[in-house]
């Protein structure tokens, strides 16, 4: 709108006026008539374009990850669900299953403690601990400046997997790449066939589903067919595997859909 | 829940745009799509910009609706409330976002009266639907 510029310095703004006509726009922001002075005040307000993503800054930082991963040649995993899952569990047996032929690490985001962490050390995997607790309130989600705190602490060079265990959420960890290069989430039967329709950003931002808790299908009144169809109309593409961490029912479908992403080469760029 | 970082990030934004004159607005674009509460956002911006030259000045939240493209017929089509992401017209799954998963700061109206206090409501600003 109005005679908008941009300075040598970058900043770019435009000069508010009233329109009684229409015309072409080439930039995407929409066409305001609220300009000029309606405030009551002396002055009318002056309207700066800014235009920026405001998970610019988040995605700059993942794209870094991204890069240090890739040029350590490390395939990372952003495992996600809400708490309770089995995610944790999920990373013991694959751990355990591993150890001694792919050289694994883990980034684990936990608001408070380090119980998840204890439960995975011992097996032959570098660890890294991110408490989210700092701030007020706990982060309820890993965003990428943390995960590039926590690869400075890790040897990537030793490494060819890396898994970041997200916060238990399944709302706040969908909204921010932190530089991994597949996502994936853990659903458990326990927690109810509408999950996809509740939390459809999750759901639709995964490549793979692991349907959690398999063994309870004949304890439960779960519908495992109504859950699919609730994912397939959030998420046509996502591969389903359905497993149990306890019996281990279905790992190996696992182990082989991870070895299928380790023979890959690593994406540079997602999103 | 997220809404405290995403703040953060606005405030970092916002300040840097303002070159040291003060903001009375800051307009946001958010797709149906990003899982933003708008008053959650609203109240902790007022946490974040406390004691800060940006207190008193307000986010303008656009809301922009999801919309999608069928891959398979081509039909173009609003998403209801329910966010079923398959095409209304044929049933496909097989659809593309176009619209709905923006998160974006548009402008910063400059202005107000720079002492901290917050300006009146105004009738077209505030959180608004757009198609």
């Amino acid at each position: 709108m109005g005679r908008f510029h941009r300075h040598e310095d970058g900043t770019a703004h435009d000069h508010g006026h009233d329109h009684a006509h229409g015309h072409e726009h080439d930039h995407a922001h929409r066409h305001d008539h609220d300009l000029g002075d309606h405030s009551g005040y002396d002055t009318g307000p002056q309207r700066v374009s800014v235009l920026e993503h405001i998970f610019g800054e988040n995605d700059d930082a993942a794209d870094a990850n991204r890069a240090a991963l890739c040029a350590a040649g490390v395939v990372c995993l952003n495992v996600m669900s809400s708490p309770g899952a089995g995610k944790t569990a999920l990373l013991e047996r694959t751990l355990s299953h591993l150890q001694g032929s792919v050289r694994a690490g883990v980034i684990q985001g936990d608001i408070e403690t380090s119980l998840d962490a204890d439960r995975l050390a011992g097996l032959g995997a570098q660890i890294s601990l991110l408490n989210t607790a700092n701030g007020f309130g706990g982060e309820c989600h890993l965003d990428a400046p943390m995960v590039a705190n926590a690869l400075g602490r890790i040897d990537l060079d030793a490494l060819e997997l890396l898994f970041v265990e997200n916060v238990g959420n399944l709302v706040c960890p969908a909204e921010f790449d932190v530089g991994a290069h597949h996502r994936v989430m853990v659903c458990s039967i326990t927690e109810g066939e509408d999950k996809p329709l509740k939390y459809p950003v999750m759901f639709r931002a995964v490549e793979l589903v692991l349907v959690n808790k398999i063994d309870l299908l004949p304890h439960l009144d779960f519908d495992l067919a109504l859950l699919e169809a609730n994912l397939r109309t959030i998420n046509p593409h996502a591969t389903v595997l359905k497993v149990s961490t306890r019996t281990e029912h279905g790992l190996d479908d696992w182990y082989a859909w991870l070895r299928a992403r380790l023979a890959e080469e690593p994406v540079a760029a997602l999103r | 829940m997220h809404e405290l970082s995403l703040c953060r990030s606005i405030f970092t934004i916002a300040d840097r745009a303002r070159e040291g004159r003060p903001v009375e607005i800051i307009h946001l674009q958010v797709g149906q799509l990003r899982q933003v509460v708008p008053r959650t956002l609203e109240y902790c911006w007022g946490l974040v910009t406390e004691q800060t030259e940006l207190h008193g000045s307000r986010l303008d939240i656009d809301h922009i609706e999801v919309r999608l493209r069928c891959e398979a017929c081509s039909a173009t089509m609003p998403v209801a409330d329910s966010l079923v992401l398959a095409c209304s017209a044929c049933g496909s799954g097989d659809v593309t976002v176009t619209q709905g998963e923006e998160f974006m700061l548009t402008s910063i109206d400059l202005g107000g009266r720079g002492d901290g206090q917050v300006p009146p409501a105004r009738g077209r600003h505030g959180a608004r639907s757009r198609s």
